[in-house]
């Protein structure tokens, strides 16, 4: 057993008093929870106390409208990552996956932005409201996460253009300058807007200078008196040299020219050359990359993360992805100071930066409400190579753990199971178990339904799973009197067994009514009527009979009559049945059935009658049915006797 | 095709709402019914050439809702009427007619039978319906047909034990004539002038009993049927003749749910299936093939059919009929990205194709090339 990691939450259940016992049970997203008469002192436990039975669900996301477009259209990209091969070098691959990657975070952007919608709807429905947003600050941690972790991890970019991925993943994930960048641009005199200086150094805290410059443009068309210190500080920000990894600069060849630019903006901070524009100098103090002046401006920067990327930009700008955790370890530190506690999401994203995936998807394991995207995550880390040799002491690796609990978490619910399935196939180990268990449980309520399971059975062989729910359906047609149907699926399963009761049902029908139902079906068998003895008594030679019968061809017919009986092909119970079939042939105007045919009728009656005597004396058969079985024997011999003696008289007669 | 729009329900099917034929207007309102979640509606949708008239390159946007209507049960059938009113079938058997107010655009329920299918002491699934403004008839797993009367409140016509089997799907094929299929791979045509319970004909596919899901008749020679079952092939059948399938196609590697003719261009038709796919058939002959092989009193035709001999409808053969042998040339086409959940329904009107999945995502795409 691994160490409990953090103490775990407790859930009160309303409706159990406190101090009572509960009984519990566990299910594949959830758990049932029950009041017992277990008493301290007692023996056992006696069942359940109280009336109702409680589910208690850990994934709750599961049943939001909203979030099922992400788990549809996810299940959509992550089908398409399995197929990527894996025999291609993982270099020619990396594209594809941050293009995936980028997939996966545009559906998570898309549904976040119609949560918000929602929300900003449902503003007087407080619980509602409350929910949704929930729902969007859940969204927007697990973007930001999944973000940095498509930085570091998948793309993987080297020193250089890390620090260029971290500033994109700031300015999307800082997105309120723009909206006051708007507010300002639209006013009538931007440059006197109370939020003019705050969207300049956000722009400049952001590394988004060229805007910078232009909001800049404004002030100093106002302030001409100053136009040469705006003039100097323009010429800063367009010269600041940023590395462009396509280029042809080395990355050594950036760092000189950095340097020269960084040692031109520390010249003019000690000149003083913007002392008399308190605005300027702040800016100037940014670019040199001061940190008390940039923890001066925690209410614009916001996070320590911003923080941390900002001081990259304007310190180290070529840092190594190995001497992140240096830097982030550090600035954490700097910008926590007054907050004594971390909330969860800086531990992940603090061990992001230490490159530690493990500890990345074990803390969003614990904290996040859903299996979305941990097993999302992981099994694109997992494609990358990123994640090998990782085994857990229980169930199979990691990857595997976590897609088959989100799989479990998908098919418990009434709709998105069918997604499930393809999870549980990419799971190589335990996958196949986990759908036989599951699929058997899908509720079918319609033919149409269970098709579309079978489907899913069939494709993959399950064979097992395809006799049940086959004889499922037929269960139900036989219960409602369908003998077609039920015999079309028992059929369908190959379920011999099953296939015989139904003909037995037909046969009894007949028996009691002296007509066949569904002879469309029985008619049109063909080979399937092999499947049982006695469905191919029924559908082949007993109905053969009737045809030949019918087509009045009634020699052929009693030969095949008499057959059923003397090769044992029909069953003994239905022997009566088939004598009384014989009547109509023994009384017809000419001999139908020879003498040697008769004495093997009578053979058969009498062996017939014997077991029924044996059977009777033991037996309490109404004393009524007995009577018509009687007539009936009577009947049959009087016939038999009668065409006896005219078959004798035929056969000894010469013709002339 | 143009991108999803996932709707978060599973779609059992989906049908252009009907534009009158004598503008050559394209439909722009659908209706979609959900199945398989614990609350089923109907819904009525636009793609958007309400409002917006400044982009007219086809793309305006996407699908938007403009109504629903909570409905009890799967829905698993749905047509159109008339231009408001929409008829659905029921997992739970129910046969139901709903009303879209296009002034107040709401939906309402303005007629319903309750468990017009069923088992002595069940519900039964009710799996077709095809309407013939004012007749309605329905076909579902208990093995009945019913015939109703958007007028009239009694059931006008029941056949009892119309099939051992359940009854997957039902077409007109004449104004008193329908056609159904069943779950052993038969087509029963079924004389409604008839007062006996019996088919008028039975055609089969050999003895291999596959089951059928769907049907669709030519929309100008009724003769002329096709079909789609659990093997995924299409059928084409010329009801006048034999009582086997004309030709055999290898379409899907799965269920078909859906098959339609092209209302007015019949030599395109469309099929959808359990696999995820969505195939757009054409037959066209090469040029030096005689002309009569073209599909019949088409419009679009009229030219070429001028040329036919004049050896009357028995010359006139269509292309279908030829499946895809040498003497026509039939291509498909996919019509959707790589997908995976089953596509299953589809509506084809104008150059307008709607599509619905498993995987709670409607395509529509305005310019079929057709």
């Amino acid at each position: 057993m691994e160490e409990v990691d953090v103490e775990p939450t407790v859930t009160n259940i309303p409706g159990i008093g406190h101090g009572k016992h509960m009984g519990f049970a566990w299910g594949p997203g959830d758990i049932l929870v029950y009041e017992t008469h277990f008493k301290p002192s007692g023996l056992t436990p006696s069942g359940p106390g109280g009336s109702f039975i409680h589910k208690v669900r850990k994934d709750e996301d599961i049943n939001s409208p909203i979030l099922r477009k992400l788990f549809n259209e996810s299940h959509h990209i992550f089908v398409g990552l399995q197929t990527i091969k894996d025999d291609l070098p993982s270099k020619s691959k990396r594209p594809q996956f941050v293009s995936i990657s980028r997939n996966y975070r545009s559906v998570i952007r898309a549904c976040m932005e119609e949560l918000q919608q929602v929300a900003a709807v449902s503003t007087r429905d407080t619980e509602m409201g409350t929910q949704y947003g929930n729902q969007v600050s859940i969204l927007l941690a697990i973007e930001l996460i999944w973000n940095l972790c498509e930085v570091l991890f998948i793309d993987a970019a080297p020193a250089g253009s890390l620090l260029l991925h971290l500033l994109d993943w700031v300015r999307l994930h800082k997105a309120d300058v723009d909206e006051k960048a708007k507010d300002v641009l639209q006013s009538d005199s931007p440059a006197e807007h109370h939020n003019y200086w705050d969207v300049v150094v956000s722009y400049v805290l952001q590394g988004r200078l060229e805007e910078a410059r232009q909001m800049l443009v404004k002030q100093a068309t106002l302030q001409p008196a100053s136009r040469n210190m705006y003039k100097l500080m323009d010429g800063l920000l367009s010269k600041m040299p940023f590395y462009n990894p396509g280029g042809t600069q080395t990355l050594t060849e950036f760092d000189v020219k950095w340097r020269n630019w960084h040692e031109e903006v520390d010249r003019y901070l000690k000149d003083n050359t913007f002392a008399s524009n308190r605005h300027l100098e702040l800016i100037c103090k940014i670019l040199v990359g001061d940190e008390d002046t940039l923890l001066e401006q925690k209410e614009l920067l916001g996070t320590w993360y911003h923080f941390l990327v900002t001081r990259l930009l304007y310190s180290h700008p070529t840092v190594k992805p190995t001497d992140l955790h240096y830097y982030a370890q550090s600035c954490l530190t700097m910008f926590l100071d007054s907050r004594s506690v971390q909330e969860p999401l800086d531990s992940i994203l603090l061990a992001a930066f230490e490159f530690d995936i493990y500890l990345v998807i074990k803390d969003c394991s614990i904290v996040l409400n859903n299996w979305w995207f941990v097993a999302h995550l992981t099994d694109l880390l997992d494609h990358c190579k990123l994640l090998q040799s990782h085994n857990l002491n229980f169930g199979s690796n990691m990857r595997e753990f976590l897609l088959l609990e989100y799989a479990s978490g998908l098919f418990t619910h009434h709709s998105l199971w069918q997604c499930a399935v393809d999870y549980f196939d990419h799971c190589p180990e335990l996958g196949r178990a986990c759908l036989e268990l599951q699929i058997e449980r899908v509720p079918l309520d319609t033919e149409r339904k269970a098709l579309k399971v079978l489907r899913i059975c069939e494709e993959r062989q399950m064979s097992e799973q395809v006799r049940s729910i086959c004889k499922i359906m037929a269960m139900r047609a036989l219960r409602n009197n369908r003998l077609g149907s039920a015999l079309s699926w028992s059929i369908r399963a190959k379920d011999a067994a099953f296939a015989t009761l139904i003909s037995e049902r037909f046969l009894q029908d007949y028996c009691a009514k002296g007509t066949f139902s569904d002879l469309d079906l029985i008619d049109n068998l063909g080979p399937a009527m092999l499947l049982s003895d006695r469905l191919t008594f029924l559908a082949g030679k007993y109905r053969e009979f009737h045809k030949l019968y019918g087509e009045k061809r009634f020699k052929e017919a009693a030969k095949l009559l008499l057959s059923l009986m003397t090769a044992k092909i029909a069953p003994r119970s239905f022997w009566m049945t088939l004598l009384t079939d014989a009547l109509p042939l023994l009384e017809q105007k000419e001999v139908i059935f020879s003498a040697d045919q008769t004495y093997e009728l009578m053979y058969c009656l009498e062996e017939l009658t014997s077991s029924i005597d044996t059977a009777a004396a033991g037996g309490e058969r109404p004393m009524q049915e007995e009577d018509v079985e009687q007539t009936k024997v009577e009947l049959l011999r009087l016939s038999l006797a009668r065409n006896l003696a005219m078959a004798i008289v035929k056969e000894g007669t010469v013709e002339t | 095709m143009e991108s999803a729009k996932y709707v978060s329900q599973k779609i059992s099917k989906t049908r252009w709402r009907p534009v009158s034929y004598s503008s050559l207007q394209q439909p722009d309102i659908f209706a979609i019914g959900s199945w398989d979640n614990e609350e089923n509606k109907v819904s009525v949708w636009s793609i958007g050439n309400l409002g917006s008239s400044g982009l007219e390159d086809g793309f305006e946007g996407d699908p938007q809702l403009i109504c629903e209507y909570e409905h009890y049960g799967d829905v698993l059938d749905l047509q159109f009427l008339d231009q408001e009113r929409i008829v659905t079938v029921s997992s739970t058997g129910a046969v139901t007619i709903f009303r879209h107010d296009q002034n107040s655009q709401t939906l309402s329920i303005c007629k319903q039978w309750a468990r017009a299918h069923r088992y002595p002491c069940d519900n039964a699934p009710s799996t077709g319906v095809a309407c013939n403004s004012p007749e309605i008839v329905t076909v579902g797993e208990d093995g009945r047909i019913i015939v109703f009367r958007v007028d009239q409140e009694a059931v006008v016509r029941v056949i009892e034990n119309a099939d051992s089997s359940t009854l997957h799907a039902v077409t007109y094929l004449r104004t008193t004539e329908v056609l159904t299929v069943n779950s052993i791979g038969q087509l029963k045509l079924w004389d409604l002038r008839q007062q006996s319970n019996s088919p008028s004909q039975i055609l089969s596919l050999s003895r291999d009993r596959v089951p059928l899901y769907c049907v669709d008749r030519h929309p100008n020679q009724q003769h002329i049927v096709a079909t789609g079952g659990q093997d995924g092939m299409l059928c084409v059948w010329d009801v006048r003749q034999g009582n086997m399938p004309f030709s055999l196609m290898e379409a899907h590697s799965a269920e078909m749910w859906e098959v339609h003719f092209h209302p007015t261009n019949p030599d395109h038709l469309f099929t959808c299936s359990e696999d995820g796919s969505l195939l757009h058939w054409e037959t066209s002959s090469p040029s030096e093939m005689p002309s009569f092989l073209q599909g019949g009193r088409n419009s679009s035709m009229t030219s070429r059919s001028a040329m036919a001999p004049a050896g009357g409808i028995q010359s006139i053969i269509s292309a279908w009929l030829y499946g895809d042998s040498s003497k026509s040339r039939l291509e498909t086409t996919h019509m959707l990205p790589s997908q995976t959940l089953s596509v299953n329904s589809l509506d084809m009107l104008g150059q307008c194709l709607v599509c619905g999945t498993d995987g709670e995502a409607i395509f529509v795409n305005r310019q079929v090339p057709v």
